[in-house]
This record gives structure tokens, C-alpha cells and sequence, in this order.
């Protein structure tokens, strides 16, 4: 709006001219967001092409298997599905459990592409999913900043979120999780939180909450929203930004929003009841005190305004503390404050490693390394800092903002490497203002010192988007500049008033700005060198961000490939063992493994397995965490009484996989020692080392896992030397009495074994086995007898 | 051993005068064989069966019918019988294809099936004509043990009958029987019978009345894998726009004996040649020539493991399942790939088109239990029309694909047992309008088309109530 209106004040023949030029960038910038979404889509099918189109890693695996369902029995099924295949004998209530957003996603893009007869399979949709949604939220990301610092810095900031490696590893092709539809939603929320914020519209409010309640089905991080713009909007209040635009884009939010929060089934009550929600209905007490206050000072006089606060503020003081002191009881009666374990470990980082195991177990869950900063989000690091800066000159409703999200976001991904999704939005937006600033400060200098462009300088001054910030600053109801006087004229004649009060002072502006842009201006070549040298910091950006989406996060994790002087080879065999599940076993036997394999056995081998991925149960996996730690006769009881026929683990040693079982063995000791107490973790250790070679503690080489890991090994290649600890293994020749070798993968990688069928019982014969084992075994193994929780 | 085939005698000439009586007329009796040499083959699991038979018009009218019977217990597994005749003398003898046809006789002696050999001239009384007959068996070798361990080899059952069952005289008669090596655990004894390395002879028995059968049982070391699909459904897909694309479903089951207890990978990959010798490794397909954009995969994605090999004449394509398969082990698994639409597709003379494909499965040396193929034509084609050189079950189904609105007409062929010798052409023939073919791209381009004017149209005109 800006733009047009210098212009027509400075030259007028210039109008038409200008038109046809914002016509003109209208048109371009339309073309490039195209560009931007194409290459943000294809960015991410680097994995489908050097490997194939296949899901990706353990989630996705459950979130297929949902949209399976989804899409065979229908929305009605969904909601009331109870899969019997997983936590066997518990079951688990999907429709209830689960955030339905990507399903429901997916579902609807195959219901709608097969209503269209184009016959896509339900495999495909859920691995395009996550490349579409992340040229969507590249949109949004240019909507939103463009709110902020205006279409420049949008542009800008949408190439960067295109690419940016930390949410390339969230959503390449394949990685069907929540994360890929829930960055865009919670950019998206954000954009109409500030287009509301700038605007003033009820329409956009209700935008607003319809985004955020799309947010909130698809992703539990939308506590994220619902605690940032309390925060900002506390922010501006406290700063005295209080306006009515404010109020509209909060309370609308809180109410709606909230409302829509609680019909999502996994959310439900939740939406009112815990603390992660309070702040929100905090803060929308407050926008109502000061709503209020507003309106008394408006109506009273100044005098009178003051006795009316000082007694409101007294009755008013005395009503919040007795109303603060019963929500603290309240609140405090509950053991865990209210919070869930995984948003107590986001405000306290050492919670999680000191109560939770199962959560401190998961590699995502740990805080981030500084190289992963780099790797992740690469030269916007460096690039944040400027944009902060760049935010603050003005500092506008919106850009305030912006500082809040990037300053909570990188507190977060301190605490979580997975949080760094969240700070990847955030990164990209300040660093595109800041990208976007520079290079308008460095161009428009250039300009300046160019002779024969050094006339038109005042003029063209007028539109860039730095001036077009700067109006913001005064007129914060900054239209698209593409927006010509043809279309749109209803709208634009209810601005007319405001704009007639604003139009002497904007003009005294476009002076006084030509004297400032000559002091601002830098030197020729200073700039020429320094946008030289931004171009190649952008260059470097691309090729790291190309080189991680290619190598890095590609890999499915299903199928892995080595390359080696004999050419390529391929390890497929988690899927090896899954397709022998699925084929040669019983269609009801239960399969036992650590929880990490759960989402991929029911999704690939069709089997029920007895703990999964979604860790809602610790007392079940800590059964199996038990097990597996267990000698093999009180593990096959403890699979016994579970109904196990198979137990599956993961084996590295033969090839180097170092993230298999016996790598993992340390946590299941872990969390099976926190529920059953005769699991101690230095019976693992040998001062305080993890080993599994001669000096191994004689309960680490009788557990299970141990013996199911490395039984026959030795045949490979007579010493054997486990490749992944480096180690010849501490014993090596032994049988196997309670369970039997049925299959082996390729690589050694799967190894399944089958829990033999209980003997005959002869009255002579048990009796003598059993003060036979009594007597040959420990003090510890015959105490393990007793403690065992299945007895 | 005497006495059963005593009896078996007396029943059989009780049995042949009673037809005799009864059927007098029909010039079943007139005919006579004066000799038969069998040719039994068991060293893979489709057991073949080469007859050779010297036929003789005894009678004083001319017949062009000759009969063959099979015990009811082999036809359920008999896949296909193929007659020949030598024509020509000496050295320039031609093999002429003859046509076979399941017949019903009203009184067959214990539920026997027969077959009808219609020879292409009548044979005159007095003459006399040689005859090659091959008939193949599925599932006919029964693996005894049932169940073996890792190591152990594979034993078989293989049930015949040392005569050759026929509702003619049989003056002169030899079985030869191949088994794949020499170890064989027993097999029973019909005097004359000889057993030479991996070949074994019954006879010659001289003049054995209609219908005389003598039990023999053979026990026998069988290592080959047994592969079955279970079930396949073949679907090809005519695009006129060039390609021909072809997708198969298989099943694949191994039909041997069946695995037992422990598989230990370790003795598996150190001892290859005694550890799990039955077991199915690797299957051959062979594709038409020119194939293109070959996949093999199954429900959870790609199978890494395969090679193909391309000439100008054939395209190999080898193939090894995610695990190798044990006697009762199952896969399942997706073959598709594109092939030239100009190799295959014809147009024939009355403006109709038609595709020439081949019909079994392209898997070597595999028995298909049940096979389904689909021939999905065009949007748009009409009258189609089938032609199978043996018997098959047919239907017609609409299948809707990429942008269809009326849907497109699928052919669907079935049959059950099939041996690689199905492998042989068909035809389906239609009628189908180019026009057609810009029906999808045009639809397309109409939907752009309404999509910007809504979109010119939306930004030219001013919905607001007040100005």
C-alpha cells in the first residue's frame, strides 16, 4: 500500500508506471514461490531416488498402518479402533491415543486422488506427504514473514525453509511423521496470528483457530503455540501495546481454540486441565483487566481514573492471590504438577535422566551437540543474530514476535535435539529479515552511487521494502504491495480515512528519508564485496543443505547400503525378517523384541507384538527390558507367561550395525531395574564399564540377550570378533536349552528365535532338575527366582 | 504281488467283457495297441510322462478316435496332454499336433477319465499309426518323510502303475522311469524289472487285457526345489499411447517336504552343498525381449536381489526371494515391467485389433495352482473377444484408472494347474477409435482451462456489498 502512495505524492505520472511495475513483481514473486515450493518438494525425493519409495524408519511405520486402516474401514472405525496387535495382553485404543491430523491428511489426499480415479496406493500418498506439506509450510513462511519485514524478507525467508537441513530431516520423502504436516500448521498459525495481529480482522482470528486446531490434531507440540502467543501477548501488554487488534487476535484464539483443542479425542479435557494450558487462560484474564481498564480510561475522567485504580488495584490484588493460592493447591496435589513427563524434562533438562529412563533412553530426547547447530541449520546460526537486530529497527507488534519465537525455540532445542524442528522455522524467518535487510541496505547504497541512477534514487527509494517496513511503523495495516487500485477497491476505501489523516506526515517522511538514505549509504565497493561475499555465504548454504538431504538424511534406516571397493552393497534385512514373519508364522503368535521394533513388526510383519514405539506403559516394557536381562530360564518364563512364540533381536556384530540390541542392552537394564529392583545395573558393568568380551561380568554373559545376540557366532569365523565393540566376545561356546534358532537374516542382522514348548512334566525328572539347578546355579540366580514378578 | 494282479486280471476281463456286452457297437473294442513304450520322468517335481503308442484298426470300420484313460486318482493332477502323429516316412517324418478332449463315458470302470485323440484321418481297418502322447502331473510326488530337519534330503513317494491303463489291448508294453539320482530308498518289483543307474524298467509284458493295472510305489531321493505359486494374477495393461505394461502377483509356496525345527543361517552359508539342499534360492523368469522398467518388490518395499539379463531374443530375469524358501515356506511377491505396445498388439483384417501374449507364467519350471489373467483394454474398446488354445474360464470386469470415467474393460481369464508347456499364445480381440485416446489429455486441458477462467473471472469481478 506503501509504495503506491509515496509515489503518487512524489511524481504523479509515475502511477501508472508503478502499477505495471508491482504488476509486474506480483506476477515474479508468484513464479518464484512456485520455484520455491518445487524445489522444496524436490529437495526431499533424494531418498526415493537413491533408494526407493518406501516409509521410513519406526513412527512412520504406525502412522502407515493408521492411514491403512483409515483408508480400508473408514473415519467411523478409526475413531473406535482398539488394535489388539500391539501391547499384547493390553491392547492399545488407537482413536483415542493418537494424534489424528497426518492420518486424517493422508486419508483425505487418497480418498480424494482415487475419487478422481487416479489410482495411487495408500504407500505412496503417506511417502509424498511430508515433501508436499513442506512446500506448503515454505508458503506459509513467506506469509508469515512477509507480515514482518514485507515480501523481500518473505521470499528470502521461504528459500531458506525450503531447504533448511533440520526440517529436511523431519520430512524427506518417506518420513511419514507428524512433524512433516505439523511445522506447516504451526507456521501457518503463527502467519494468521500476526495477519490478525496487523489487521484487526475477526475473519482471520477465526482462521486463526481453525489453523490451530489443526495444529493441535496433528502434533502434541502445539502446547508450543498455545504458550508463545500468551507470551507474546503478555509482552506487548507489559510494553503498553496494548491495542483492540490485539484483544482480536488473542481472545477469539483462547476460546475457540480451545474449544476445538478439547473434540481432538487424544487431547479431549486435557485442553482445560493441564498446566501446559494456563498460561493461556492466565493471560486471557489479564487481556480482559487491561481490555477493561482501557475502556474505564476512556470513559472517565483522569481523576476519577485514578481513584478507580487504586481501588481496583487493592479488592483487585486481594481477589487474584486468594484465586493463585487455590490453583497452586490444586495443581500441586497432583505428583507431577500437572505436566507431562515430556514438557517437565522441556523446563527442567535433567528431569528426564533423573525419573524417566524410557524418555532419556531415546536418542532424540537428548540435548543437542554444537555440531549438530551447524549441520542443522548451517549458516543461519550466524545469520539469527542480524535478524534479531534487524527486528528491532522498528520494532513493530509483529517482529516482537519474531524475537520471542526465536528466543523460546532456541532455549527449547537446547534441551531436545528433536526441538530443533521447531527453532528451523524460526531460524529461517530472522535469518531471511536479516539476508533480506542486507541486501537492501548493500543494492539500494549501490544504487545511490552509481551516477546517472543517483536521480531516480529518491524515487525508487520509496519502494523498498526496508521503507515499506518503516510505514508499517506508522500504518501498520501494510496492504500486499501487488495490490493494485483495480481490484479490492471496497476494502481499500475503508482504509481511505485513516490513510488521508496519515498522507502529510508520510509525506514529510519520503524527504526527510532521501536526506537519511544519503548518510546511510556505504561505499561502492564496500558493498559490491560484502554482496559478493553474501551471495557465497548463500552459495555455501545451498550445497551443505543439497549435500544433507542427499547423504545425510536420505537413508531410510530400513534398508541400509555400504559402499566398498566391489561396488554397492545393500543390508535389507529388517525387512527379511519381517516379510519371514509375516509369511511363515502363525497369524495370531506374539512376537517379543525391544520396543524400538514394535511399530515395524505390526506394520511389516502383521504379527502382535507385546511393547512398541509408543512407550504409554513402562511397567510392560520394563517386563521385557527384565527378560532380556534375565538368564534364560527366568526369561523364558517371564515370555511364557506373556504368550510369546517369538523373540526377535537386533544383531550388529557380523557386519558393524552399531545400533543393535547389545548397543542398546544398557537401557533395557535400565528401565527393567526401575520397576523390578533385582535388575541392578552394575551386575552389568565391570567398574563401571559396559563390555561384553572376557572381563564381562558373569550375569552380563548368562542374560539373554547376550546368549540370543551371539549364539553360534563362533561359526562364522572361529574367534568371534564382534566387529561394532571391537572385541573377541567373552563366551563364546554354549547352548541354547529354552529356545530355538528359527531364523537368521542374511547379514546376521535380525535373529529370531522360538520359545520351545514346556516339557512333559515327570514327577521324578522335574524334581531332580529343579534342586539340580538350585544347587548349580548362584545365590543371585536362585534370588531372581524369587523376586521374579511372574511368580 | 500275484495274487493282487491275478484279481486285478479277473476283475479287468470281467469288466471288459461287461462292455463288451454293453457298448457293442461303439468302435472302442476295434482298436488294439501292439505296442507301448512309457517314458516316466521324476527328476523335477511336474512329472512327464511320454507315451508311445502303436495303434491298430482291428475292427472292419474306419475310426478317427482313439481314447486314452487315466485313473481318477492322476487327473486331478494331470496339467496337460498333448497328442502327436509322425507323418512322412523314413527320414522326413514331420510331428503333427493332434487335437485332445476330456471325454465322459457313460459306464467308466472305477470313476476312470478319459481323453479323445481325434486323428486328422480316419483310420482304416487293418491300418496302423504311431502315436506320441506327453501328459505332465503336478503334485504327484508325495514327500515321505513329511517333515525333514536342515540338513537332511528330501525323500519322495512317486504311485503308478506298472501297466499302462488303457481300454484297448495292450500286446506289448515297457515303463522306463528317470529318477533324478541313484539313490533310491525302494521301489516295487513287477517281474520284469531292471534298475540301471537312475533308470529303471518294467517289462516288457506281453498282452494285458482293457483296463489291467499293477500298483508300483517308488521311493526316492528328489533334492530339486519344489516351487508353486499358489495362486497368480497376471495383469496387462494396453496403453495405445506404446506401452504394454504387465504386473504379476505371485504366491509362492515351497511344495516339498516340509521344513522342521531349527534353521541355523550359519550352517546354511558354511556348508551350502549338505545344508538345506531342497531349499529355493533363486527362480529364473523369462520376459519378452525389449522388456523395460523391470521391479520385483512385495508389500514392504523393493527386493534388492535380482539380475536381468537382456538379448535380442529373450530377457532374463533372475530372481531370489527375501529368504530362501524351505519345504512350507511361503513369499509373496510383485513382478512388473513395460514392454513394446508394437510387438504384441495386431491389427487384423476386419479393423479390429488384437494382442498376442503368452498366457502361463514366466516363471521356469514352476507349477501354478491357480492363475487369473487380466487383459485390461482401453477406455473405450468394445466387443472383446478371447481365444485360448485350451479350455479356460472367462468373465468380463470394468476397472477404473488414471482420470476414467466409463471405465475400462477388462478380460479375465482363469485357470487352475498350469505347467510351464501353458506358456503358449492367446489372443483377445476388439474394436477400439483413436479418438479416444485425446479423450484423458483433452479433459485435462478443459479442467486448466475452467480453473483460470475461474480465476480471471474471480479477480474481475467486485463482490463487495458496499462500495
Amino acid at each position: 500500500m506503501a509504495a503506491p502512495e509515496t509515489s503518487t505524492a512524489a511524481v504523479p505520472t509515475l502511477h501508472t508506471n508503478n502499477t505495471v511495475r508491482n504488476a509486474f513483481g506480483g506476477v515474479l514473486s508468484f513464479f518464484i514461490l512456485l520455484l520455491i515450493g518445487v524445489l522444496a518438494f524436490s529437495i526431499r525425493l533424494f531418498s526415493v531416488i537413491k533408494y526407493e519409495s518406501v516409509i521410513h524408519e519406526f513412527d512412520p511405520y504406525f502412522n502407515y498402518r493408521v492411514t491403512q486402516f483409515l483408508t480400508k474401514k473408514g473415519i467411523y472405525d478409526f475413531w473406535n479402533w482398539f488394535d489388539d496387535r500391539t501391547w499384547y495382553p493390553l491392547g492399545r485404543v488407537i482413536g483415542g491415543t493418537v494424534y489424528p491430523g497426518l492420518t486424517l491428511t493422508a486419508g483425505t489426499i487418497w480418498w480424494l486422488l482415487n475419487s478422481l480415479n487416479i489410482p495411487l496406493s495408500v504407500e505412496t500418498v503417506c511417502v509424498f506427504t511430508a515433501p508436499i506439506f513442506s512446500a506448503f509450510a515454505s508458503w506459509a513462511t513467506y506469509l508469515l514473514t512477509k507480515e514482518v519485514k514485507g515480501a523481500g524478507a518473505g521470499l528470502t525467508a521461504a528459500v531458506l525453509l525450503a531447504m533448511v537441513p533440520s526440517y529436511i530431516s523431519r520430512s524427506v520423502a518417506g518420513s511419514y511423521d507428524n512433524e512433516a504436516v505439523a511445522i506447516f500448521a504451526l507456521i501457518f498459525t503463527f502467519y494468521l496470528y500476526i495477519k490478525t495481529l496487523n489487521t484487526g480482522s475477526l475473519f482471520y482470528a477465526t482462521l486463526n483457530s481453525i489453523a490451530y486446531f489443526y495444529m493441535v490434531c496433528s502434533w502434541g507440540g502445539y502446547t508450543f503455540i498455545i504458550n508463545l502467543i500468551p507470551m507474546h501477548v503478555l509482552l506487548c501488554i507489559v510494553t503498553g501495546r496494548y491495542s483492540s487488534r490485539l484483544y482480536i487476535a488473542y481472545a477469539p484464539l483462547v476460546v475457540l481454540g480451545t474449544l476445538l483443542a478439547a473434540l481432538v479425542p487424544v487431547v479431549g479435557f486435557n485442553a482445560v486441565m493441564t498446566s501446559e494450558h494456563f498460561a493461556s487462560f492466565l493471560v486471557f484474564i489479564i487481556i480482559h483487566v487491561v481490555a477493561f481498564v482501557y475502556y474505564i480510561k476512556g470513559i472517565l475522567s483522569p481523576k476519577m481514573f485514578k481513584v478507580a485504580v487504586t481501588l481496583v488495584v487493592s479488592v483487585g490484588l486481594a481477589v487474584c492471590c486468594a484465586v493463585i493460592a487455590v490453583l497452586i493447591a490444586l495443581v500441586a496435589s497432583s505428583p507431577t504438577k500437572g505436566w507431562s513427563g515430556r514438557s517437565l524434562s522441556l523446563l527442567d533438562p535433567t528431569y528426564a535422566s533423573k525419573y524417566i529412563p524410557i524418555i532419556a533412553s531415546v536418542s532424540e530426547h537428548q540435548p543437542p551437540t554444537w555440531p549438530s547447530y551447524f549441520m542443522d541449520i548451517n549458516v543461519l546460526a550466524f545469520l539469527v543474530p542480524a535478524g534479531i537486530i534487524a527486528c528491532f529497527l522498528p520494532l513493530t507488534d509483529a517482529s516482537s514476535f519474531v524475537v520471542l519465537y526465536i528466543a523460546t525455540s532456541v532455549y527449547f532445542s537446547g534441551v531436545m535435539v528433536r526441538l530443533m524442528l521447531v527453532l528451523a522455522p524460526a531460524a529461517c524467518i530472522t535469518s531471511g529479515i536479516a539476508l533480506s535487510e542486507a541486501f537492501d541496505a548493500l543494492t539500494g547504497s549501490i544504487k545511490f552511487q552509481l551516477p546517472g541512477v543517483s536521480t531516480d534514487a529518491e524515487v525508487d527509494a520509496g519502494e523498498t521494502s526496508s521503507d515499506t517496513t518503516e510505514a508499517q511503523n506508522d500504518e501498520v495495516k501494510a496492504e500486499k504491495p501487488e495490490e493494485t487500485s483495480k481490484d479490492r477497491r471496497s476494502k481499500k476505501s475503508k482504509k481511505k480515512e485513516r490513510e488521508h489523516v496519515e498522507r502529510p506526515s508520510a509525506k514529510a517522511k519520503v524527504k526527510t528519508k532521501a536526506e537519511k538514505k544519503r548518510l546511510l549509504a556505504l561505499p561502492l565497493e564496500a558493498s559490491a564485496v560484502s554482496l559478493l561475499l553474501l551471495i557465497v555465504l548463500g552459495a555455501f548454504y545451498v550445497v551443505h543443505c543439497v549435500w544433507a538431504a542427499a547423504e545425510a538424511y536420505s537413508a531410510p534406516s530400513i534398508v541400509l547400503t555400504s559402499r566398498s571397493r566391489d561396488g554397492l552393497h545393500v543390508f535389507d534385512d529388517f525387512r527379511e525378517a519381517y516379510s519371514w514373519l509375516r509369511h511363515n508364522t502363525d497369524v495370531d503368535d506374539k512376537v517379543a523384541s525391544w520396543w524400538d521394533y514394535g511399530y515395524q513388526t505390526t506394520a511389516m510383519a502383521n504379527r502382535t507384538v507385546i511393547v512398541d514405539n509408543n512407550t504409554w506403559n513402562n511397567t510392560h516394557i520394563a517386563t521385557v527390558g527384565t527378560a532380556m536381562s534375565s538368564p534364560e530360564k527366568a526369561a523364558w518364563e517371564i515370555f511364557h507367561s506373556l504368550d510369546v512364540k517369538y523373540v526377535l533381536v537386533v544383531f550388529g556384530g557380523l557386519v558393524g550395525y552399531p545400533s543393535d540390541d547389545i548397543n542398546k542392552f544398557l537401557w533395557m537394564v535400565r528401565i527393567g531395574g526401575g520397576v523390578f529392583p533385582h535388575i541392578k545395573e552394575p551386575d552389568y558393568l565391570r567398574d563401571g564399564q559396559y563390555r561384553i568380551d572376557s572381563q564381562a561380568t558373569p550375569t552380563m554373559l548368562n542374560c539373554l540377550m547376550y546368549k540370543l545376540s551371539y549364539y553360534r557366532f563362533v561359526e562364522t569365523d572361529g574367534k568371534a570378533y564382534d566387529k561394532v565393540r571391537r572385541t573377541e566376545i567373552g563366551k563364546k561356546y554354549f547352548k541354547l536349552t529354552h529356545f530355538e534358532e528359527v531364523f537368521t537374516t542374511h547379514h546376521w542382522m535380525v535373529r529370531i528365535y522360538k520359545l520351545k514348548a514346556p516339557k512333559n512334566r515327570i514327577r521324578g525328572k522335574t524334581k531332580k532338575s529343579k534342586s539340580k539347578t538350585s544347587s548349580s546355579s548362584s545365590s543371585k540366580t536362585s534370588g531372581t527366582k524369587k523376586k521374579n514378578p511372574w511368580h | 504281488m500275484e495274487a493282487p494282479i491275478r484279481a486285478t486280471h479277473i476283475l479287468g476281463f470281467a469288466l471288459f467283457f461287461l462292455l463288451f456286452f454293453v457298448c457293442r457297437s461303439s468302435p472302442l473294442h476295434d482298436l488294439l495297441i501292439s505296442s507301448a513304450e512309457r517314458r516316466i520322468d521324476l527328476t523335477s517335481h511336474i512329472v512327464k510322462v511320454y507315451l508311445t503308442l502303436k495303434v491298430e484298426n482291428a475292427g472292419s470300420s474306419p475310426t478317427s478316435e482313439i481314447l486314452l484313460a487315466f485313473p481318477p486318482t492322476q487327473v486331478d493332477h494331470l496339467a496337460t496332454v498333448e497328442a502327436l502323429v509322425t507323418k512322412g516316412k523314413r527320414k522326413k517324418t514331420t510331428l503333427v499336433r493332434l487335437d485332445v478332449k476330456p471325454t465322459e463315458l457313460p459306464d467308466a470302470p472305477n470313476g476312470t477319465k478319459y481323453f479323445t485323440i481325434y486323428l486328422a484321418n480316419p483310420l482304416n481297418s487293418g491300418e496302423s499309426t504311431t502315436l506320441e502322447v506327453l501328459y505332465l502331473f503336478t503334485h504327484s510326488l508325495e514327500p515321505f518323510p513329511a517333515e525333514i530337519g536342515q540338513s537332511e534330503s528330501q525323500l519322495v513317494y512317486y504311485r503308478d502303475s506298472a501297466l499302462i491303463l488303457s481300454p484297448y489291448h495292450i500286446k506289448q508294453q515297457t515303463t522306463f522311469i528317470k529318477t533324478p539320482s541313484t539313490k533310491v530308498e525302494s521301489f516295487t518289483r513287477v517281474e520284469p524289472t531292471n534298475r540301471a543307474g537312475t533308470e529303471m524298467k518294467y517289462g516288457p509284458y506281453e498282452d494285458h487285457p482293457p483296463y489291467s493295472s499293477s500298483p508300483i510305489l517308488i521311493h526316492f531321493e528328489n533334492n530339486s526345489p519344489f516351487p508353486v505359486v499358489e495362486e497368480l494374477v497376471r495383469e496387462v495393461e494396453i496403453s495405445h499411447w506404446g506401452n504394454l505394461q504387465v504386473t504379476e502377483q505371485y504366491t509362492l509356496v515351497h511344495g516339498g517336504a516340509r521344513h522342521k525345527g531349527v534353521f541355523s543361517r550359519v550352517e546354511y552359508q558354511s556348508r551350502p552343498t549338505l545344508s538345506g539342499t531342497s531349499s529355493l534360492r533363486y527362480l529364473l523368469a523369462r520376459l519378452p525381449p525389449r522388456v523395460h522398467s523391470v521391479y520385483y518388490r512385495d508389500e514392504i518395499g523393493n527386493i534388492s536381489s535380482s539380475h536381468l539379463r537382456t538379448d535380442s531374443r529373450k530377457s532374463e530375469l533372475e530372481i531370489e526371494p527375501r529368504y530362501p524358501l524351505f519345504g512350507g515356506w511361503k513369499a509373496t511377491f510383485i513382478i512388473g515391467y513395460g514392454l513394446p505396445l508394437q510387438d504384441f498388439l495386431f491389427e487384423s483384417s476386419d479393423d479390429r485389433r488384437y494382442l498376442n501374449f503368452t498366457f502361463g507364467c514366466p516363471l521356469l519350471e514352476t507349477v501354478v495352482d491357480k492363475l487369473t489373467v487380466k487383459v485390461v483394454l482401453p477406455e473405450g474398446s468394445k466387443d472383446p473377444s478371447a481365444v485360448v488354445p485350451f479350455p479356460v474360464e472367462q468373465h468380463l470386469e470394468t476397472k477404473y484408472s488414471y482420470l476414467d470415467v466409463v471405465g475400462r474393460t477388462v478380460v479375465v481369464m482363469e485357470k487352475k494347474n498350469l505347467v510351464p508347456s501353458h506358456n503358449s499364445h492367446f489372443q483377445v480381440h476388439y474394436t477400439f477409435k483413436p479418438i479416444f485416446m485425446l479423450a484423458e489429455p483433452l479433459m485435462l486441458a478443459s479442467a486448466f482451462f475452467l480453473f483460470f477462467v475461474a480465476c480471471v473471472a474471480y479477480l474481475h469481478i467486485d463482490l463487495s456489498i458496499r462500495k
